[in-house]
């Protein structure tokens, strides 16, 4: 575990992933065309039909770089680590970078390659993943591949796109689909990708304290906020039947119509949100690195909020596969409870173990 | 005493060196510096620069830009576009023999011989590093597995010298013995061409990205660790089984530049602090050659006599280290 460098000094990474016609590259434009102040490097893996109009674009195909460190799920994206050093040679061009990956990228290793490349890492930061779903096709594409649940599991930010192709019911069934695999992200609807983008770019810290502060069912049923307040602890009432391993969905019977065979597959995507008071960072650290050695590969991401006993900072954490990356991020404030907080997305994971593990790293 | 004058560079300081006796300072945002008896400024690419690396001769300096274009320019203020590949990123390029060169982006390496024959060398994975034998039209391209070694002027069959892992930087030992690449790892590799002998050189806490073969290349200098690491190439077994030199030890600070003196057996060692030590090989005897700056030093090259030295850092700072007043 090594600290974050200065995040000041990082230039922050935004990437676009989702389906081929999920409308990635018009939420592109619609951010480069913006008047926002900002200027952006983008990077693509193919120069599509439609154009991309901005002065700094680069195309640069895909080449997944395996470490020689004996770990399978270490792999980065040789081809955006050289990008990327070759954009530092021209540092006073733009304040900022967008990756868009292709349709069927894997997104484990672009995240990786913020993590795991020193020099990146010196460099840049990952801002946020922000998937783009087509309403009308996500469930399709669910039921076909695995790449379109990867990139609903690693997102920050999930754009629900071309909503205006289908029926309220539809989207609710889509939107149900989406939280079953990923109730963490930020989750917004739109037409031909008509978003405020300031809900997509920049998201960094704030999104990490507001996936992590509040309840996952808060977004969906806000109205339930009584059931489901902040201090409510049904994250921990996973489903010992691991047929519905994410248990909340189903436990508090407010699904909407969501497709109740995938939670039968037992290899499709989960989540668990564990939640503690203060830890016990000599039992923590061992702990969590344990989990991410042996569990790594079903590790989609994880991240996390932590209170460490006699420790006045927050301490945040996150990671991808077997990769874990923590940094104190600010005091805890007065009226703010002590509250660890650590969200997993993976698949075949043993919750219950993972759970009472986790309680075990409290402090005393 | 060593006397620094500044130079003033408009970015990230890509390459610092020498054609003939003018010093040349090219900048990530696209300025060229020409330092000799006067200040010049070139900028022939539209945007910025990626790399640049003078010819052999020393009469030209070749640079690649993100405009997908090589240009050649020299010290009259001339630049030529010698090859174009519109919307590529070419960032790497090697000087070869008989004004040859060698460019790559992504996955192809091409060379461009004088008479303006282009050459394709296509990969099945990135390319990472291109280097010109010190005899022959001989390139070595460094690539996802390992190094390839072509015949450029000829069609004869390639070479393959596999290791696995992204091989980035290559170099050829100044003998041609040996072939060396660094690696996304933080390790080099090399290779003895005469029976392919793997030789793996590790212990660094960060990448290798600057290397420079000492006098006669008796060492091989390199950047990565909180000293320069030296590793002897002299004797018939190279490298394997020595210890190299560590040079300029620094408790807080790695060394980002290297680059071994022509004449003597001296390193000039550049921190990511700005700061400039000269080690000697003998007895580690130090001289400050530049106290730190804003940022790591990003390229270093002595002059043919070895009394002055250029240097550039990531911070867009620049100057001409003078030995003798």
């Amino acid at each position: 575990m090594t600290a974050t460098q200065d995040s000041q000094a990082q230039i922050p990474v935004t990437v676009l992933t989702g389906y081929l016609g999920a409308g990635k590259t018009t939420l592109l434009n619609r951010i480069l065309t913006e008047n926002h102040g900002q200027r952006y490097a983008v990077i693509v893996n193919e120069f599509g039909e439609v154009g991309i109009d901005n002065d700094l674009l680069v195309e640069s195909d895909e080449e997944i770089f395996e470490m020689n460190n004996g770990c399978i799920c270490c792999t980065v994206r040789g081809d955006l680590i050289r990008t990327v050093q070759n954009l530092m040679k021209r540092k006073n061009a733009f304040d900022a970078i967008i990756v868009e990956t292709t349709g069927v990228a894997d997104p484990a290793p672009v995240a990786q390659t913020f993590f795991m490349d020193d020099d990146v890492r010196a460099a840049a930061k990952l801002d946020a993943v922000v998937a783009v779903v087509d309403a009308r096709h996500v469930l399709q594409r669910l039921e076909d591949t695995e790449e379109a649940e990867d990139q609903i599991a690693f997102a920050d930010v999930i754009l629900v796109n071309k909503t205006d192709l289908v029926s309220a019911e539809e989207l609710a069934t889509v939107e149900a689909r989406i939280r079953s695999i990923n109730p963490y992200a930020v989750l917004h609807q739109s037409e031909r990708c008509g978003i405020d983008i300031a809900k997509v770019l920049d998201r960094g810290a704030f999104d990490l304290d507001r996936i992590l502060s509040l309840d996952p069912h808060f977004l969906e049923h806000g109205h339930h906020a009584d059931e489901c307040g902040p201090d409510c602890d049904h994250d921990h009432h996973h489903d010992h039947d691991h047929h519905h391993g994410h248990g909340h969905e189903h436990g508090h019977g407010h699904g909407h119509g969501h497709h109740h065979h995938h939670h039968d597959d037992p290899h499709s995507v989960k989540s668990i949100s564990l939640k503690a008071g203060d830890l016990d960072p000599n039992m923590f650290f061992p702990w969590i690195n344990q989990v991410t050695q042996v569990q790594g590969p079903n590790i989609l991401r994880l991240k996390g909020i932590l209170a460490f006993k006699g420790d006045p900072q927050r301490y945040v954490i996150q990671g991808v596969h077997m990769i874990v990356e923590g940094d104190h991020q600010r005091d805890w404030k007065d009226d703010e409870p002590r509250e660890s907080r650590l969200v997993f997305i993976g698949r075949d994971l043993n919750w219950d173990v993972l759970k009472d593990s986790f309680q075990a790293c409290a402090a005393q | 005493m060593p006397t620094v004058a500044p130079v003033e560079v408009d970015g990230y300081v890509v390459r610092a060196g020498y054609l003939k006796d003018t010093a040349f300072f090219a900048s990530g945002e696209g300025d060229i510096v020409l330092s000799g008896q006067g200040e010049t400024k070139l900028r022939p690419h539209k945007a910025g620069l990626l790399a640049a690396e003078p010819t052999i001769d020393g009469k030209g300096l070749i640079t690649s830009g993100d405009d997908g274009c090589i240009f050649v320019s020299a010290t009259d203020g001339s630049s030529e576009c010698v090859a174009e590949r519109p919307r590529k990123w070419i960032d790497l390029i090697a000087a070869g023999p008989s004004g040859a060169l060698a460019f790559a982006s992504g996955r192809t390496a091409w060379v461009r011989f004088a008479d303006g024959r282009e050459k394709e060398f296509a990969h099945d994975r990135a390319v990472g590093g291109l280097a010109f034998a010190p005899k022959g039209m001989r390139l070595a391209v460094g690539r996802y597995d390992g190094v390839t070694l072509w015949w450029a002027g000829t069609e004869g069959a390639p070479v393959d010298l596999s290791w696995k892992g992204a091989h980035l930087g290559v170099s050829f030992s100044p003998d041609g013995k040996y072939v060396v690449s660094a690696m996304q790892e933080n390790a080099l590799h090399g290779w003895r061409l005469s029976d392919s002998q793997d030789m793996r050189m590790t212990g660094y806490p960060a990448k290798v990205k600057s290397f420079s073969w000492s006098v006669k290349g008796r060492y091989l200098a390199t950047s990565g660790a909180n000293a320069a690491i030296l590793w002897p190439f002299f004797g018939k077994t190279g490298p394997m089984g020595q210890t190299p030199l560590q040079l300029g030890t620094r408790g807080d600070n790695l060394v980002s530049a290297v680059a071994c003196h022509p004449k003597e057996d001296v390193v000039a060692v550049g921190y990511q602090d700005g700061m400039i030590l000269m080690c000697r090989f003998e007895d580690n005897a130090e001289v400050l050659l530049r106290r730190p700056g804003l940022g790591p030093v990003s390229s270093m090259t002595w002059d043919a006599d070895g009394v002055r030295l250029v240097f550039g850092t990531e911070t867009a700072e620049a100057g001409i280290i003078s030995l003798q007043d």
